[in-house]
């Protein structure tokens, strides 16, 4: 693996390495001094291209305590319309001595194009639609830890799929560590040809969430923007939560001890109530603390094994 | 000082002579003293005719202009094309027309005949003066917006009804701007599903093949479908064509041979408007090219500088290199397809459907415009030996069927060996 671009990049094998990694990592968050020597003298930029908080943080994070330079640089706004070039603008910062480039960017396929320009190692950190494939290894992760093997296990992910690269890289992961996944979302918030994609991915959709939820044995609630409205997707909030929110009546016919998983930021009272957040079978802050792991394990084998 | 073009097959039938008298024009006899131009083994066609080229001039002259876009059309064998009107400024006024047409003249490789913008701007909101550019020397028969869709039905009806007046054709870009946006950019379907790119679906121009059909019916006028895509456009042209209704329709190259699944990579060469399509469709636009469905083929040239097509995909520039190529595409994917079909639709029905009397045939007479192409050859398409300023050209790599190897264009040869002289 030469960058992390997709969840296809990786098999079994190597997800199992991250995660084994990302346990010892685990470890080193609990210590006083949270640092390693892994990557010193390592230069690694996070460049979003997009609003970000969580994502960036962490990256940011989980890069320092491997003892790389990291640097952020902010590149809001399409570079299209500043008159640069994707590629120009990428080449720029790489000409800077670069190891490793972070990447975030509202187009989808971005991280792809990125890598086939530049030498330094590719992570992506969410392209457009497409992929966001350290939130979908840290998802994994954290239900691995909560259920042990997901072979078998029943996975229900809820919410605007159509929009989602978490969705898309969930699906992948999930069905590739043995997970049977379900969908479910209603017919205009799924993505143009699934009926073909979840036949020959091996997944199951569903426009019934209350059919599927008492079969769960975790639930991953995606955000819903409210913009989506305007665009015609769902006609108002309260309708959405009727049907595809984790309400409070829904919360009680999920099994007890089932995750609940969110990527965040929630959107309280809309995809998920808030008696379901704060749960005690939410996992919405261990998924960012398992974040933290997942990318410093990233970071590590992407970057450690080189020579400079 | 005429010309006599020897051995060549005429239009893949019997084998003969062709006579060139000093004005430029198919004689039946050799004239004096005639410069030889040998063709033994090669297929002679009338000069092909592009009904949809970008040519980028003015407004993008680092991209194509009409000079070096002219190269390119007699490089693949053209020798008129028809120049879209979307270029900045935009062809909506006769001085405009005008300009394209004497910078053609100037060039001197093919005719380039302007192609007039249906809408002042390509707004889609007010007729552009129609009848001034179709009055003027430029003598504009073809309007189109294209780039964007004439969406407005009330608009499209009017363009339809004011050309009728001096025969001209509206050619219209289908797309529900409602359907597929402007950041439409995948077929819609599985694979859009996927990657996550928004969808372009094949409704957004079915939709508007079907409205316009319907309004050339109610307007008694006549309505030419661009770059037709997909094999539902395909049925509403047969219906169409069945009840009388006077359309016709054109397919592009890369229509015909390359399919949607080239986006796996996110490459922007690949990107193109309409999107490449599933094979279902390829087949269907396939057989109707056949079957005579669709009259015609034509490239929708879209050179674009390098650095447009350099950023994410979403945010790349459409459009594909077709001039150079487009007959080896043809021969490519319809290898059964015979000389004289080709020769209708890639020169003598665009010729018709453009008004272009002194194109689309070998008859005696006419203007000596005669492409001469070598059946049995192939060639390996290579981007950097392309005469077009641009290079992003989806054939790079790919081995195409038949190479043009003389165009004579008004009884002088443009290019000899497969060189521009």
């Amino acid at each position: 693996m030469r960058h992390l671009l997709s969840i296809d990049d990786l098999s079994v094998d190597a997800i199992a390495e991250i995660f084994e990694t990302a346990a010892d990592m685990h470890d080193v968050q609990r210590r006083e001094v949270k640092k390693l020597p892994a990557l010193r003298g390592r230069t690694v930029i996070n460049m979003f291209f997009e609003d970000s908080t969580r994502t960036r943080s962490s990256f940011e994070i989980a890069g320092k305590w491997l003892s790389a330079d990291v640097i952020n640089i902010s590149a809001k706004g399409s570079s299209a319309s500043k008159g640069e070039s994707l590629r120009d603008t990428v080449l720029t910062v790489c000409a800077m001595g670069v190891d490793g480039l972070v990447i975030r960017h509202p187009a989808s396929g971005a991280a792809q194009q990125v890598s086939q320009w530049v030498d330094a190692v590719v992570v992506n950190a969410g392209d457009g639609m497409h992929e966001h494939p350290t939130q979908a290894l840290l998802d994994a992760y954290t239900l691995q830890r909560r259920l042990g093997s997901l072979e078998g296990r029943h996975v229900v992910l809820v919410g605007d799929l159509t929009h989602s690269r978490v969705f898309r890289s969930n699906v992948l992961c999930l069905t590739k560590l043995g997970a049977r996944v379900t969908v479910v979302a209603p017919p205009t918030l799924m993505p143009a040809g699934i009926a073909a994609w979840s036949a020959a991915a091996g997944f199951e959709t569903s426009y019934d969430l209350d059919a599927v939820l008492p079969h769960a044995d975790a639930v991953m609630m995606l955000r819903v923007q409210r913009e989506r409205m305007s665009g015609g997707y769902f006609p108002s909030a309260r309708e959405y939560t009727v049907g595809y929110g984790l309400t409070r009546d829904r919360l009680a016919t999920l099994k007890p001890d089932a995750p609940i998983c969110h990527p965040g930021p929630m959107n309280r009272g809309l995809e998920i109530a808030a008696d379901a957040a704060d749960a005690a079978q939410s996992v919405v802050l261990e998924q960012v603390s398992s974040g933290l792991a997942v990318r410093m394990s990233v970071l590590y084998h992407l970057l450690a094994g080189e020579e400079s | 000082m005429g010309l006599v073009i020897t051995g060549a097959s005429l239009l893949g039938e019997k084998t003969g002579d062709l006579y060139v008298d000093d004005a430029g024009r198919l004689v039946d006899e050799a004239p004096a003293g005639a410069e030889v131009l040998d063709a033994d083994g090669l297929v002679a066609l009338p000069g092909l005719v592009d009904l949809h080229t970008h040519l980028r001039e003015p407004g993008r002259e680092d991209a194509e202009t009409i000079l070096t876009g002219s190269r390119a059309a007699a490089v693949g064998g053209y020798t008129a094309v028809l120049a879209m009107a979307n270029t900045s400024p935009v062809t909506d006024t006769a001085e405009a027309a005008l300009r394209v047409l004497d910078l053609g003249r100037e060039a001197g490789l093919v005719d380039v005949q302007p192609v007039g913008a249906v809408t002042r701007g390509l707004a889609g909101e007010e007729l552009a003066e129609l009848g001034l550019m179709a009055r003027s020397r430029a003598r504009v028969r073809v309007f189109s917006d294209d780039g964007k869709c004439v969406h407005d039905a009330r608009v499209m009806r009017r363009a339809l009804e004011y050309v009728k007046a001096f025969g001209g054709v509206v050619s219209q870009h289908a797309q529900d701007p409602t359907l597929a946006g402007p950041t439409s950019c995948c077929h819609e379907g599985e694979l859009s599903g996927r990657l996550g790119l928004p969808g372009w679906p094949g409704i957004a121009e079915e939709v508007i093949v079907a409205r316009d059909v319907m309004l050339a019916r109610h307007t008694g006028s006549r309505v030419h479908v661009a770059h037709v895509s997909t094999a539902g456009s395909v049925e509403v042209i047969r219906w169409a064509k069945a009840q009388g209704i006077d359309v016709t329709a054109e397919v592009t190259p890369h229509h015909l041979l390359l399919t949607t699944d080239l986006l796996t990579g996110y490459d922007p060469t690949y990107k193109v408007n309409p999107p490449l399509r599933p094979q279902e469709d390829v087949d269907a636009l396939r057989e109707a090219l056949a079957d005579g469905t669709i009259d015609a083929v034509a490239t929708d040239h879209a050179p674009h500088a390098r650095h447009d097509k350099e950023h994410a995909f979403v945010d790349a520039a459409f459009g594909m290199l077709g001039l150079e190529t487009a007959l080896g595409v043809v021969r490519t994917a319809l290898p059964d397809l015979s000389w004289a079909r080709v020769a209708q639709v890639m020169s003598t029905t665009p010729a018709r459907i453009a008004g272009l009397a002194d194109h689309g045939s070998l008859a005696l007479g006419s203007p000596a415009h005669v492409t001469l192409v070598d059946p049995a050859a192939s060639v390996t398409v290579d981007r950097a030996a392309s005469v077009s300023l641009s290079r992003n050209n989806p054939w790079h790599g790919r081995k195409l069927v038949s190479r043009v190897v003389h165009t004579v264009y008004g009884g002088r040869p443009t290019v000899r060996d497969g060189v521009l002289v």
